[in-house]
C-alpha cells in the first residue's frame, strides 16, 4: 500500500542523491515492479544498511538508493515508485518511466509476484520495449506455492530472452543469483549473449503506422528498439514524454525527434490508441503466463479471512479492536519507559547542575542552558519517545500483515461522502502517532484534491503529543479516578476520539465542497493477501526511519523552544516577567473561549511540540521559571483549582488541544509536503478558527446554564 | 440467451468476462492498467460493510472499487476459462 517507511519516514528530512554521479563510479540497477510485490524486501536484502532515502528531485515521492558489493564490482540500487505500469498518467510512473528512458540504468530489475504473474508481466512488457537491459525476479515463490501456483522460470527467460530469477526475498532466498544475472546482464556478458528475439507485435493496423512512424526517424542515430518504443509513444500522443525531451533536448541543442513528435501530430498519427496497446499487452502477458505456469487449485484461505474482516457484522468492530489495542499498548506500554527515561534524565540534570556549579558558571547562565534547553529537551524526549517507539512498529506491523488496505477498504465509503479518499482513512490512523508523519502518509493518495484534504484534516486527530494532557485534564475534571473512574475516563477518551474523527469527516466535506472543489477521482484498491510480518524489519525500519526521525526533528525545535521559554519566565519589564505580560495580554481573549491567558499562552508557547503546554502552563501557575511536573494528580488539581479551572476551563482545553494550530513540525511537515504556503497557512488557520469558535460557543453556552 | 450486468450489481462469487467499459468512465485508463480489459475474466468477491466499495478478483490481483467506477464495466456471465491464477 505504499505507507512505507519510504514514504513516512527519514524521506522528510533529506538530500536529493545525485543520480548522475552515481552513475560514473558504479553500475545503476534501478529497480521496478508492481506495489505489493516484496520490491522493497528486495531492495533491503541486496543493499542491507547501506541506503540513502530521500525524495525524487523536485517531487515529494520517495526515493531509496543503496549500494552493494558483488565479485568486485560496485552497485548503486535505485528503487523506483511500485507501478502497474509506465504509461505516466501519475507521478510516480513518470518518475519510474523517465529514469528508465533517460537515466539509461545499466539494468532494470523487474520485481514480479510470481502468485500474480499475469498482472505484473504487463509491466515487464512495457519495459522490455523500452530496455532490453532488464532482469526478472519472480518473488514471493512461497506464496505462490501455497497457492498451487508453479513457474517454470527457464521457459519463462527463453520466452522474453533476458534473465529470470526465482526468489523468495523475506528468507533470503534466490538472491545470491539474482546478483549474479544482474553482474551479467549488466556487463553483457550473459547468455544468450544476444538480445531478445521476443517481439510484441500489435495488430496489422498499428504495426502499420509504428513502421511508417519509424521511418521519420531514419536520420537519426538511434537503435531500432527505442526507435519502435519512441514511435509508439509519440502514437499514443504522449505529450509528457515530448515535454520530457525538449527540455533535455533543448538543453543539448538538439531538437530531431522534438521535431518528430510535431510530424507525427501533423499527419495526423497521434490518437486514442491507448485501448488497443493495453489489450495486445495484456492478451500477450495472458499467453506467456498460460504458457509458462502450471496451476492446481487448492483451498483459498485468505478469502476466507477477507470475508470477515469485511463482513457487515464483524468488520468495523474487528477494525476497531485493532486500532483500540493498538492505542491501549502505546498509553499504557509508554507510561513505564516514559518514568524511567525522566528518572535518568532528571538524574543527569543534578549531575549538570553540579558541574555547572563546579565550574562557577553564573546562574543565568546555568538556568538558561539547564532549566531552559536540557530540561525541556529532556521533557520532549522522555515523553515523546516510548509512545512513538511502541506506536510505529506496531502501526507497520499491521501494514505488512496487509490490514492497513482492508481498514481503507471499510471506511471508504465514510470518506467518499465526504468527498475524500478511502485511504486518508490511513494517514488520519497514522495521525494519531504523529501528525507529521500523518501528513507525509498522506503520499499513499494518488489524486492531488484528496491528498490535500488529508493533509488538511489530518491535525484533528490528537497525536501522541495531546494523548496525555487528555487523559490528565479527563482523569481529574470528568472521569475521576479508580475502577470506575478509569471505566468512565475510557469511555470519554473514546467520545473523543470519535468526535475528532467526524471533524476531520465534517472539514474534509467542508473543504470538498469548498476550496477542494472537484469531481472524487478515481478509487482503486489492491487487497494484498495477508502475509506474515517480518518482525525484525519492522523493529529496525520503524524505530530508524520514523521514531528516530521525528524525534530529532522534534528536538531541533525543542532546544530553541526551550531557550524561549526560560527567557520569557526569567526575564522581563519593571516587577513582571515577559511571560506574564503575555499572559496578562491574552487574558481577555481566554477568557472569552473558556480559558485563561496562561492556557492560551501554554498552547502559543507549545507551538514547537504539544507535550510541553501542560508543564508550561505549571510553570506559569507557580512562576517557578522553568519547566515543571507534578508530583502527583492531587497536587495538580489542587494547583490547577488554586488557579480557577472549573469543569468548563478543563473542557474548552481538552477542545482546544483538540482543535488548534498543528506543531511546529507538523507545520515544516505540511510546507514540505505539498510545497505551498498558502496551503500551510491555511492548515495552521482552520483548526485554530474552529477551536476558537467552538470553545467560545461551548463557553457562552455553560456560563449562560450554569454560572 | 446473454445477461449483461454491471459490475457493481454482479452476483458475488460467480465468473464473468469483462464486456465493455463504457467511455464515460474517469478511470478508464487507470483500469486497464490494473488488468480491466475487454475479454478478462472477473469474479466478484467481497463486499465493505456498507456496501460500497466491493473487490473483485481480476487477473490473480484483488482490486477494490467504488460502485460508481464500477458500474461503467458491463459483464457477461462465463465460466472461468484456463487461467494462470486464481
Amino acid at each position: 500500500m505504499g505507507l512505507t517507511a519510504k514514504s513516512t519516514g527519514k524521506s522528510l528530512l533529506t538530500l536529493e542523491p545525485d543520480l548522475k554521479a552515481l552513475q560514473e563510479t558504479a553500475l545503476v540497477v534501478a529497480l521496478a515492479g508492481n506495489p505489493n510485490t516484496g520490491k522493497s524486501t528486495v531492495f533491503n536484502s541486496l543493499t542491507g544498511l547501506k541506503q540513502h532515502t530521500g525524495n525524487w528531485p523536485g517531487k515529494t515521492v520517495g526515493l531509496s538508493v543503496g549500494k552493494y558489493i558483488f565479485q568486485d564490482h560496485e552497485f548503486s540500487l535505485i528503487d523506483l515508485p511500485g507501478t502497474y505500469s509506465l504509461f505516466s498518467d501519475s507521478v510516480e510512473e513518470e518518475i519510474a518511466r523517465d529514469f528508465i528512458c533517460f537515466n539509461k540504468p545499466d539494468v532494470t530489475v523487474i520485481v514480479v509476484d510470481g502468485s500474480c504473474l499475469e498482472r505484473n508481466l504487463h509491466l515487464v512488457l512495457q519495459i522490455l520495449e523500452i530496455t532490453t537491459q532488464v532482469v526478472i525476479c519472480v518473488n514471493l515463490l512461497d506464496e505462490a506455492k501455497s497457492k498451487g501456483i508453479d513457474i517454470n522460470l527457464s521457459k519463462l527467460a527463453k520466452i522474453l530472452g533476458i534473465k529470470v530469477v526465482g526468489t523468495v526475498a523475506r528468507n533470503g532466498m534466490g538472491l545470491e543469483a539474482l546478483k549474479k544475472a544482474i553482474l551479467l546482464t549488466a556487463t553483457k556478458k550473459r547468455e544468450p549473449p544476444v538480445i531478445s528475439t521476443f517481439s510484441l507485435l500489435y495488430d496489422s493496423n498499428l504495426e502499420q503506422m509504428i513502421s511508417e512512424g519509424i521511418k521519420l526517424f531514419a536520420a537519426n542515430d538511434l537503435n531500432d528498439h527505442y526507435k519502435r518504443w519512441l514511435a509508439l509513444r509519440f502514437l499514443d500522443s504522449d505529450y509528457t514524454l515530448a515535454n520530457k525531451l525538449k527540455q533535455l533536448q533543448l538543453a543539448n541543442g538538439n531538437t530531431n525527434e522534438i521535431l518528430i513528435y510535431e510530424q507525427f501530430c501533423s499527419k495526423g498519427f497521434s490518437g486514442d490508441i491507448r485501448e488497443n496497446i493495453v489489450h495486445t499487452l495484456y492478451k500477450t502477458a495472458e499467453t506467456i503466463a498460460k504458457s509458462v505456469t502450471t496451476h492446481k487449485a487448492k483451498p483459498n484461505l485468505r478469502i476466507n479471512l477477507d470475508k470477515i474482516i469485511t463482513s457487515k457484522a464483524l468488520g468495523i468492530p474487528i477494525m476497531l479492536l485493532f486500532l483500540g489495542l493498538v492505542f491501549w499498548l502505546t498509553i499504557i506500554g509508554a507510561n513505564y519507559p516514559s518514568q524511567f527515561l525522566s528518572n535518568c534524565f532528571s538524574a543527569l540534570e543534578d549531575y549538570l547542575l553540579f558541574i555547572f556549579k563546579a565550574l562557577n558558571s553564573p546562574a543565568w547562565l546555568t538556568g538558561l542552558l539547564i532549566l531552559g534547553v536540557y530540561r525541556t529537551l529532556a521533557w520532549v524526549v522522555s515523553v515523546m519517545l516510548p509512545p512513538m517507539a511502541i506506536f510505529f512498529p506496531l502501526f507497520t506491523l499491521l501494514e505488512d500483515w496487509g490490514f492497513l488496505p482492508r481498514i481503507a477498504f471499510n471506511l471508504d465509503n465514510f470518506f467518499r461522502k465526504a468527498g475524500a479518499h478511502g485511504k486518508q482513512s490511513l494517514s488520519m490512523c497514522m495521525g494519531f502517532g504523529c501528525n507529521a508523519a500523518g501528513a507525509v502518509a498522506c503520499r499513499i493518495i494518488d489524486s492531488p484534491r484528496e491528498r490535500l484534504i488529508a493533509i488538511l484534516t489530518n491535525n484533528f486527530v490528537p497525536c501522541n503529543g495531546r494523548f496525555p494532557t487528555l487523559l490528565t485534564l479527563i482523569t481529574l475534571f470528568v472521569s475521576g479516578s479508580g475502577v470506575r473512574g478509569s471505566l468512565s475516563g475510557s469511555l470519554v477518551m473514546v467520545a473523543l476520539v470519535v468526535s475528532a474523527i467526524i471533524i476531520t469527516l465534517a472539514t474534509s466535506k467542508l473543504l470538498s465542497m469548498t476550496l477542494l472543489r472537484g469531481l472524487p477521482s478515481s478509487f482503486a484498491l489492491e487487497l494484498p493477501p495477508f502475509r506474515k510480518p517480518q518482525i525484525g524489519r519492522i523493529l529496525m525500519r520503524s524505530l530508524l526511519d520514523r521514531t528516530l526521525f521525528l524525534l530529532s526533528r522534534a528536538v531541533v525545535v525543542a532546544a530553541p523552544a526551550g531557550l524561549i521559554i526560560w527567557l520569557l519566565a526569567n526575564f522581563g519589564l519593571a516587577d513582571k516577567t515577559f511571560l506574564e505580560i503575555l499572559t496578562n495580554f491574552l487574558a481577555p481573549l481566554g477568557r472569552i473561549i473558556g480559558l485563561d491567558g496562561v492556557i492560551l499562552a501554554g498552547f502559543i508557547l507549545g507551538l514547537p511540540a504539544n507535550e510541553i503546554v501542560l508543564p508550561i502552563i505549571f510553570m506559569a501557575y507557580t512562576s517557578s521559571g522553568s519547566l515543571i511536573e507534578l508530583e502527583s494528580l492531587t497536587a495538580t488539581k489542587t494547583l490547577l483549582i488554586n488557579n480557577n479551572w472549573t469543569l468548563l476551563t478543563a473542557l474548552c482545553t481538552i477542545i482546544f488541544s483538540l482543535n488548534h494550530f498543528p506543531c511546529a513540525t507538523t507545520l515544516l511537515t505540511i510546507k514540505k509536503e505539498t510545497q505551498s504556503w498558502y496551503w500551510s497557512v491555511l492548515a495552521f488557520v482552520i483548526p485554530t478558527v474552529i477551536g476558537l469558535i467552538t470553545c467560545s460557543l461551548v463557553a457562552f453556552c455553560y456560563r449562560l446554564f450554569f454560572a | 440467451m446473454e445477461t449483461y450486468y454491471a459490475l457493481n450489481q454482479f452476483p458475488l462469487n460467480s465468473w464473468g468476462q469483462i464486456v465493455y467499459i463504457k467511455e464515460s468512465a474517469k478511470m478508464r485508463r487507470r483500469l486497464w492498467d490494473l488488468g480491466f480489459t475487454n475479454g478478462a475474466a472477473i469474479k466478484a468477491l467481497y463486499v465493505s460493510p456498507s456496501g460500497n466499495p466491493k473487490a473483485y478478483l481480476i487477473r490473480g490481483s484483488v482490486i477494490a472499487l467504488r460502485n460508481e467506477d464500477a458500474g461503467a464495466i458491463i459483464i457477461s456471465p462465463k465460466e472461468k476459462g484456463s487461467t494462470s491464477w486464481d
